[in-house]
């Protein structure tokens, strides 16, 4: 059994991070229309960022820190290079993502050189015991962290100003601009938030483990967490992210004891089995939102 | 108040919509502009309101003048700061938001006093206070229409613009709207009023136009319009030559038979 919530700890864990790249995806494509690929140059660069921090500051304050600069960052890339492009072919835009994701990871990766880097967290690999049973203190932080955070989003969206007016705009952008909202600005903000997001998300990969060039890899996973969950969807974000880490780790645990005629890497496919069995089911995703009309 | 001054507007940078436009909508009043669809209402609009940018359109020549400033050049968050607000034709509304959400995006720019207004917009829409937290993609067309309007009156704006307030409602309907905007400008906004139901409009504005293929082709006293036989014909109904296709028409028709006799 210990080995049964272990196993549910670790993708748990695993599966905030999903969540939070996911989330990051889905803000902006809700307010933009547009499938930004870029969320994994500012994970990277939010972790990378932080292993310079750390030794500067306490590591609260440097992922604070780092989340606050990446949102800068992202913030400033869309002004520059998205923005130009509003009313090009959507499949345009995401090429354009898809490049400045890999210039930006190059340009951080010069920050990395060979040896790997330390976020300076201070749990490590430290265990804690949860009824009787010894979980990563890690995969605590990041289910934690990502609890807050997802509170935190939800708060802005459905009570403050703003958030409301991002809701609106990604509803339906010319009326919103009727309404005197600042549709740019809704733009650069939704940039910031999945900055920010991912940047925090880097931070908690890399802790009780290292900073190295391939730790964007991780944020591929957040791809069938978002189609898990619709495209759309802020809840099916979260409600796919943890459930890519859930089956990933699952599987990974009890797949070569089970059904050992999967092979050897089988965890690693099975967020896009789960992704497609999903599919097949619910074409627009857990949470897809049906549209609201009078009958 | 506001002022349209030889206002021409371009779409896509080839389509020319509105060839030298002028208008004036004087403080306090309510102005009806009237024309078949495709004339180029709801474009006028957009030139004033700043949501031409949206669609590829773009003012090629003239100004909009608000209390003698220009603002066809800019973004639709200032206009509606300096207090002319638009109410798109079919209404528009969040439908995925609730009935006080969308009053709230209305408060966007207003958001100091929110309570106030939605007060008052409570107080003149009964049936949209008892909807408030519904979503209001459920709400009837009038009931939406209500809605519109409210969301625009949240921003106390000093100009309203109203595209096709009638738009596909019932004639119970269409009287509620009529008396509501003759309230909204009793209470001291000034309304430019866009309506294909000429009857409506003509009998609550002060002043109206005709405007016609990107041209306005008529300017006069509300309650001479409604008087004018070509009016009457093409808009109203009430002609006896059925035959007329537009007013232009009628137009050409008239001058034909003046130098036939
Ligand atoms: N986004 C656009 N791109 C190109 N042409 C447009 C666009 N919007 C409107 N037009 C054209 O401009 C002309 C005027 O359109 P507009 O919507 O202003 O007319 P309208 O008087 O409001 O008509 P209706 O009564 O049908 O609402 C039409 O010929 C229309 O096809
Ligand atoms: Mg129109």
């Amino acid at each position: 059994m210990t080995e049964f919530w272990q196993s549910v700890a670790r993708g748990l864990g695993n599966g905030s991070i999903y969540a939070l790249l996911a989330l990051g995806f889905v803000i902006i494509y809700k307010s933009t229309r547009v499938v930004s690929f870029a969320q994994p140059a500012f994970m990277l660069a939010g972790a990378v960022l932080v292993t310079y921090l750390a030794a500067e500051v306490n590591f609260f304050l440097a992922l604070v820190l780092s989340a606050l600069a990446v949102a800068l960052l992202a913030l400033g890339v869309e002004r520059v290079t998205v923005r130009p492009m509003v009313g090009k072919p959507v499949f345009v835009v995401a090429i354009i993502t898809l490049g400045l994701d890999i210039v930006i990871r190059v340009i951080v990766n010069g920050f990395i050189g060979l040896d790997v880097r330390q976020v300076g967290d201070p749990w490590g690999l430290q265990t804690v015991n949860l009824l009787g049973v010894p979980v990563q203190q890690r995969y605590l932080a990041m289910l934690l962290t990502t609890a807050l955070m997802v509170a935190a989003l939800f708060a802005f969206f459905r009570y403050t100003r703003f958030g409301l007016a991002m809701r609106a705009a990604a509803f339906d952008q010319e009326t919103a601009l009727a309404q005197g909202v600042p549709v740019g600005a809704v733009f650069a903000t939704s940039w910031a938030m999945a900055g920010g997001l991912a940047a925090v998300a880097g931070v908690l990969v890399g802790s009780g483990a290292s900073v190295d060039q391939n730790l964007w890899i991780i944020a591929l996973k957040a791809l069938p967490a978002i189609i898990l969950g619709g495209l759309d969807s802020l809840g099916g974000a979260v409600a796919g992210g943890l459930a890519v880490g859930l089956v990933e780790s699952l599987v990974g645990t009890y797949q070569a004891d089970l059904a050992p005629w999967l092979g050897q890497n089988f965890a690693v496919v099975s967020p896009y089995v789960l992704m497609l069995l999903v599919l097949l089911m619910k074409p627009y995703g857990l949470f897809g939102t049906p549209e609201v009309e009078r009958v | 108040m506001l002022s349209v001054r030889n206002l021409e507007v371009v779409y896509h940078d080839v389509i020319l919509v509105l060839r030298g436009v002028s208008l004036e909508v004087p403080e306090g009043e309510i102005v009806a502009l009237l024309g078949a669809n495709g004339a180029g209402k709801t474009t006028l609009l957009r030139a004033i309101s700043g949501l031409l940018d949206v669609h590829d359109g773009e003012v090629t020549k003239g100004s909009v003048l608000l209390d003698g400033r220009p603002i066809h050049e800019l973004p639709p968050t200032r206009v509606v700061r300096l207090g002319v607000r638009q109410v798109m034709e079919g209404r528009r509304i969040f439908a995925e938001l609730t009935v006080e959400e969308n009053l709230r995006l209305g408060a966007h720019t207003n958001a100091g006093a929110l309570a106030e207004n939605l007060d008052r917009v409570y107080g003149l829409f009964p049936v949209i206070k008892e909807r408030r937290g519904r979503t209001a993609g459920y709400l009837s067309g009038g009931e939406q229409q209500m809605l519109a309007v409210g969301r625009a009156l949240m921003s106390e704006p000093k100009l309203l613009l109203l595209d096709e307030p009638s738009l596909g409602l019932a004639p119970k309907m269409v009287e509620q709207i009529r008396d509501i905007i003759v309230e909204i400008n009793r209470q001291g906004t000034t309304v430019l009023l866009v309506e294909q139901n000429a009857t409506m409009a003509l009998a609550i504005a002060g002043h109206g136009y005709v405007l016609e293929t990107g041209k306005i082709v008529m300017d006069r006293p509300a309650q001479e319009l409604l008087q004018d036989e070509d009016i009457r014909e093409f808009y109203l109904g009430l002609g006896a030559e059925g035959a007329a296709r537009s007013f232009r028409d009628v137009k050409h028709y008239r001058r034909r038979k003046r130098w036939l006799s």
